[in-house]
């Protein structure tokens, strides 16, 4: 329980982090955070209490294993997040190059 | 036959590849690659109307395991009908692209990740498995990012990063709808999904991931409470890309998903169809009066869409057989008209070298083909009577009389007003009036003389003809003739509801 109460703090400070910081990169590093919370969330519903890892054997009867698809569809989000944080870092570089602040208070072109 | 699926997604991802392997070196080869790409995804989209109605649904499994352990792909009348609205703009947007995309220096980088985008959104439509939607729906995100800043100037970077950070915490809240309605239904396949929740009942879970996907799916549709970066984001892209963005994105990721989750995999309830009522209403007002206090002409349109797209949630909200068919008819029509208005816009930048609608007046006489083309959009999306957006927009008023929504029906007949005065103000100021003799900027500077504005060439001409004609013949489409495969087909499978989960695996043995 204590987990599952943990990988929420760690969400909501991603999303704090979204919400009220005004620097690029920290924004870029909650959105990072919020995205871990979220696969740390999907790892811990694979996870059975004693369980064992999912890998069959001839010789020994399982009877508790951990659910193993979580794990590879985590892997797949896990690699999207990195094009996506790429992405984000690239835009966030030339932003800097354009405007010379990473301050979103002073990156104000666009009206409305 | 079931595997024509596989090939909506093949065609656009190997024309990216090799747009980027060749297209760097022979010139000529990206274009040639996107049009051509985006025609056979046209025809092959057209054949799948016949295939589906020769055969029903239609199963494809991926690396042939059964579901519900693989991945599946599933094509019904819903599915052919949102693919065929996809590739239709994407077509005409590519020949668009010839032309026009001439300004910029890298036009493979601008085909490779377009035509990522459309892989994205195809698979997004055929795709049978709820994480391998999520995977495709980052594809075209992702590829969408990339082309609103394709012009890499200030604005554009903005508008870029605004878009990228609202879009990726919507791709969050997707992802942890997922990880619920998988751990409460141990299963990723759609239609296994809609039958383990009729098992088991869908308790308080569904209505939370419910709220999930509202938020996730909300945000990438632009819905109102979740709308603020789409009036920057889609004007900053080039033309061509605001088309598809406004076109075809938004309804793809938003609209369809939306659609397709709470229709075939949740079951509708009351409280989603109220949820989603409110949701379309404000969106639809707030669009229209945003709209109305713009000078920027593609930000007007862009508010215009977040306008639009309420009329087709509102349509889904009310969900009888006659408001789903209003929706799906309005959200084919938007796509047509909004595309052609950014084509429009584009066309007009590229001659004048300005948004401001201030700024421009008398362009009819200079640009025929665009004024005339733009006043048939323009008329189209007010719903004035003989286009295709007065067809739509009548279904879904009659629609909501109908099922005893009164005050729904009077407000959109009222935001239909609003959207008849803005665009009317457009058509003054751009194409009527006295023409200025010189567009002037603010600071006195003369952008363009008078004599020097004339029609883009022929490239940028067609696609807009070929989309003015479809506004005007348009209406023709819910002829009992013409609808039965096309419009009817869709609405049958979402009024299927969880029967889709009947269907999907009845479709296996073809």
């Amino acid at each position: 329980m204590l987990l599952y109460f943990l990988c929420l703090v760690l969400f909501s400070i991603g999303i704090f982090c979204i919400l009220r910081k005004r620097n690029l990169i920290k924004i870029i590093i909650g959105i990072i955070i919020a995205e871990y919370a979220v696969h740390l969330f999907f790892a811990l519903v694979g996870y059975r209490a004693e369980g064992r890892s999912p890998i069959f054997t001839p010789s020994e009867n399982i009877f508790n294993m951990v659910d193993p698809l979580p794990q590879a569809l985590v892997l797949t989000a896990i690699v999207i997040g990195l094009a996506v944080t790429a992405m984000m870092v690239a835009i966030a570089i030339r932003i800097y190059d354009k405007y010379g602040t990473f301050d979103i208070t002073k990156i104000r072109k666009l009206h409305g | 036959m079931h595997n024509i699926i596989p090939i909506f997604v093949i065609i656009p991802l190997a024309g990216a590849f090799l747009t980027s392997l060749i297209g760097k070196k022979v010139k000529g080869v990206p274009d040639m690659l996107g049009n051509l790409s985006t025609a056979c995804l046209l025809i092959a989209s057209l054949l799948s109307i016949s295939f589906v109605s020769k055969c029903g649904v239609l199963v494809y499994k991926v690396g042939a395991w059964v579901p519900p352990i693989g991945i599946t792909m599933v094509m019904d009348g819903f599915t052919s009908f949102m693919l065929v609205t996809v590739n239709l703009v994407a077509f005409l947007v590519t020949v668009y692209s010839v032309n026009y995309m001439e300004k910029f220096t890298s036009k493979w980088t601008f085909y490779t990740l377009f035509l990522l985008m459309l892989a994205g959104m195809n698979g997004v439509i055929v795709t049978g498995d709820m994480f391998n939607l999520f995977v495709f729906m980052e594809i075209a995100s992702v590829a969408s990012y990339a082309l609103v800043a394709f012009g890499t100037e200030e604005e554009e970077l903005e508008a870029s990063f605004k878009y990228l950070i609202m879009s990726t915490v919507g791709s969050l809240f997707v992802l942890l709808g997922i990880v619920f309605m998988y751990s409460y239904t141990s299963t990723l396949n759609m239609a296994d999904m809609a039958a383990v929740l009729t098992q088991k009942g869908a308790g308080n879970i569904t209505l939370f991931t419910g709220v999930l996907f509202l938020m996730g799916f909300g945000l990438k549709a632009a819905i109102v409470p979740f709308h603020a970066w789409l009036p920057d984001a889609h004007p900053s892209a080039p033309a061509p890309i605001s088309a598809m963005l406004s076109g075809v994105l938004i309804k793809s990721l938003g609209i369809y998903t939306i659609a397709r989750i709470f229709y075939n995999v949740f079951g509708m309830g009351a409280k989603f169809t109220e949820v989603l009522l409110i949701f379309g209403a404000l969106s639809m007002v707030v669009g229209a009066l945003l709209a109305s206090g713009q000078w920027d002409f593609k930000r007007l349109l862009a508010y215009s869409s977040i306008s639009q797209i309420g009329y087709i949630i509102l349509g889904l909200a009310i969900g009888t057989p006659l408001a789903i068919l209003g929706a799906l008819f309005h959200l084919f029509n938007h796509s047509v008209f909004k595309s052609l208005l950014f084509l429009n816009s584009g066309a007009l930048e590229y001659a004048t070298g300005t948004r401001d609608m201030r700024l421009m007046g008398g362009l009819k006489e200079k640009m025929p083909v665009t004024g005339r083309t733009s006043f048939i959009a323009s008329m189209s999306i007010a719903g004035v009577p003989p286009f295709n957006g007065f067809f739509s927009k009548l279904i879904i008023i009659f629609a909501a009389v109908q099922a005893g929504y009164i005050g729904y029906a009077f407000l959109a007949a009222l935001v239909s007003v609003v959207t008849l005065a803005y665009f009317a103000t457009v058509q003054k100021n751009v194409f009527f009036g006295s023409p200025s003799g010189a567009l002037t900027a603010s600071d006195g500077k003369v952008t363009k003389k008078w004599d020097d504005i004339k029609e883009p060439p022929v490239f940028m001409k067609v696609p807009v003809i070929i989309l003015a004609i479809i506004c005007i013949f348009g209406g023709l489409l819910i002829a009992p003739r013409f609808s039965q495969n096309f419009l009817k087909a869709a609405t049958d499978a979402l009024m299927a509801g969880k029967d889709y989960a009947a269907t999907v695996f009845g479709g296996l043995g073809l």
